[in-house]
């Protein structure tokens, strides 16, 4: 890409620069062995990127959603997220930021069994100290943005698993992120329902959404703008696709 | 999260789960339950003594002069042979007292024993025969239904008349109204005048089997020797009263028996405030035992409140991940874990006020206590509930808000 900036440790990132991960490791100490999951990775992602993350299993797909999402923290290395430096942030600081900048979509959903499709989609704004009307407006827009605003009162063991997976994107959204961040958002759907979801992001990418996500799937990816395949660790490949 | 999302959450989870959220309530509910109970009781049993049991066997701003007090629990047999050794009261030391006396007093004289009362070939046994002077009725308090007291010229001029009972005539005066029929006492006959109000029972012992004749008529043999009483009864207008003629008495019976100062008084002059000083006592165990049990059935319900809890943290891990990853902060998730734990034990205080107020009201219904909630034993019960809540809580709070949220969502 003809804008990437060539990061140094110590220098700042450009301002349409979202994701700027330099070098990161990740590494788990198992005692008897050191598994290192990310081995230093650069990635830099700009405002209203569609990119899907590739590559086998074991490979760190997921442990870099976990440090892009702010849910982890690395080893060592530089994560920037919307020009803030976020990799030697504190826990509390760390929960604020997945509230107002990132909005993750789950493989397996995680709704509340208990609570209904509104409820589950308040959450978030629950945690950024909103008022329980201004919250409920808010839920009833973002359901509404994903096709569910007649199914606000639904527990998830009533909703098909499309709808499920459209209740947790509706919650990724209602903070409005800086960006969306999927980890094999299809992996339990079906192919027709997958098409359906991939519908959703591809419409919100179209209204300005940056997104990143994380698929096995070639023709899922092929939604995608950008394509970065990861192998033991490292960035096997980074290539934007011809559309 | 402010308090208020979290009290609400933990009321959702309270009604989603409620056999488990009635079960982890149950000990902080008996905890209370017997708190308020045990409160009631004490309250009942203190008011029962000091009105009830007080009035009836005294009657109020009433002393009675004896050889030994009425009421004498747990007395060593050395001090009950000393009694026994003292002198008796005679009929000259009341006519002493009455006549020194410058309170305005009213009294009355009593000797008492347990004979048979009979009627045609009706009889009644074990009742308990009291020889008195007319203004007994007046100073215990005991009401006539039919007829009359007999009166002081009766008394004076021992006439045999007789008041009885209300067990007594229903037992001899079946069919018909006992007024101006004679009954047999010991053999000798004496004529009923009246019948005394239903009295009710005392712990469980009848108050209606009893007769009362003049005390010099001629059945005061059968109680006591000549010119020996049981008792002197001195009823005064006010407790102030009652004091002074007390020390009066006092001095009267002192000079009367020849004691010097520093010999101890070899009568007594006794009133409703041993009875109330003995039951102050056993309120006193009563207040050192049970809250024992209190604090017992509390500590258990705290520790069942955390096992529940902590059952909660282990199922509902996958939840705390997710809400960490939705920005929770690890207050929030101690938060909402405190007001879940604090939340059943102030629901399970609750039910155990509303309990306790009914098994107040139940022992108010089946037995004669007059039980009654103190309101202090509800609001320690709040706050006793409320704080095992928190402190219960603070454990599986602390550890749900330490979980690591990767770990937490990839948790099955
Ligand atoms: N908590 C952990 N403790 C130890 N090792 C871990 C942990 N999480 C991940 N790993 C290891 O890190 C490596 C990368 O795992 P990661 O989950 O990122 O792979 P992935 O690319 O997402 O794979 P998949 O496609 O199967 O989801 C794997 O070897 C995995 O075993
Ligand atoms: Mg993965």
């Amino acid at each position: 890409m003809s804008n990437v900036q060539l990061f140094r440790t110590g220098d700042t990132p450009l301002p349409d620069v979202i994701i700027l991960a330099h070098k990161l490791t990740r590494e788990y100490d198992m005692g008897s062995e050191l598994v290192r999951a990310l081995r230093g990775v650069s990635v830099q992602i700009q405002q209203n990127e569609y990119v899907a993350v590739m590559g086998p299993s074991g490979s760190g797909k997921s442990t870099l959603m976990n440090l892009i999402g702010c849910l982890d923290t690395p080893t060592s290395g530089e994560y920037w997220l919307n020009g803030q430096k976020v990799s030697d942030l504190a826990d509390d600081e760390l929960a604020r930021i997945r509230n107002k900048e990132i909005g993750f979509v789950f493989q397996t959903f995680n709704l509340l069994p208990r609570a209904n499709a509104l409820h589950n989609v308040e959450l978030p704004l629950i945690y950024a100290g909103m008022s329980a009307r201004g919250r409920r407006e808010r839920a009833a827009h973002a359901l509404q943005r994903v096709g569910l605003g007649d199914r606000m009162d639904h527990k998830p063991n009533e909703l098909s698993g499309g709808q499920r997976q459209r209740v947790a994107i509706a919650r990724a959204l209602v903070n409005e992120p800086s960006i969306l961040l999927a980890d094999e958002p299809t992996g339990n759907l079906d192919s027709t329902t997958s098409t359906e979801i991939m519908g959703v992001f591809a419409e919100l990418h179209r209204q300005g959404q940056t997104v990143v996500m994380v698929t096995h799937e070639q023709d899922i990816a092929a939604n995608a703008a950008r394509v970065i395949t990861l192998r033991d660790g490292l960035v096997a490949t980074d290539q934007a696709r011809a559309a | 999260m402010p308090f208020f999302e979290a009290l609400r959450l933990a009321l959702h989870t309270l009604r989603t789960q409620k056999l488990k959220s009635g079960f982890s309530l149950l000990g902080v509910f008996v905890g209370v339950t017997s708190l308020i109970g045990s409160c009631s009781i004490a309250n009942g049993v203190n008011r029962y003594m000091t009105e009830k049991f007080a009035q009836t066997i005294f009657g109020v701003n009433t002393f009675q002069l004896r050889r030994r007090p009425v009421f004498t629990p747990n007395v060593p047999d050395s001090v009950w042979r000393a009694w026994q050794r003292r002198p008796r009261i005679r009929f000259s030391d009341a006519k002493a007292i009455t006549e020194g006396l410058t309170v305005p007093v009213i009294t009355a004289w009593q000797s008492s024993d347990n004979v048979s009362v009979t009627f045609g070939n009706k009889e009644a046994r074990d009742i308990e025969l009291t020889a008195a002077s007319e203004r007994y009725f007046e100073i215990r308090n005991l009401r006539i239904a039919t007829g009359r007291p007999f009166t002081a010229q009766e008394n004076r001029s021992g006439v045999p008349v007789a008041v009885l009972g209300d067990a007594v005539a229903k037992r001899l005066f079946v069919d018909r109204p006992p007024l101006g029929h004679n009954v047999r006492i010991g053999g000798i006959p004496y004529r009923v005048v009246g019948v005394v109000e239903h009295q009710g029972s005392l712990m469980g012992f009848p108050l209606d089997r009893f007769v009362v004749v003049p005390a010099l008529s001629p059945a005061q043999n059968l109680v006591n020797p000549p010119g020996i009483l049981d008792a002197f009864f001195v009823k005064a207008g006010s407790a102030g009263e009652m004091h002074e003629a007390m020390e009066q008495a006092e001095g009267i019976m002192r000079s009367r028996r020849h004691l010097r100062p520093q010999q101890d008084n070899n009568f007594v002059l006794d009133t409703s405030e041993g009875v109330q000083r003995f039951w102050a006592g056993i309120n006193r165990i009563l207040m050192t035992v049970m809250p024992g049990v209190v604090v017992v059935s509390l500590v258990i319900g705290g520790i069942v409140i955390m096992n529940i809890m902590l059952m909660a943290v282990a199922e509902r891990t996958r939840e705390i991940g997710l809400r960490k990853s939705l920005g929770a902060r690890r207050r929030d998730i101690l938060r909402q874990f405190l007001a879940e734990s604090t939340t059943i034990a102030t629901v399970g205080a609750a039910f155990g006020i509303i309990a306790g107020i009914g098994l107040t009201i139940l022992i108010n219904a089946v037995s004669p206590l007059p039980a009654s909630v103190s309101p202090a034993s509800v609001v320690v019960a709040v706050i006793m509930g409320t704080g095992v809540g928190v402190l219960a809580g603070v454990y599986p709070a602390t550890r749900a808000a330490r979980l690591d949220p990767i770990a937490a969502l990839r948790q099955e």
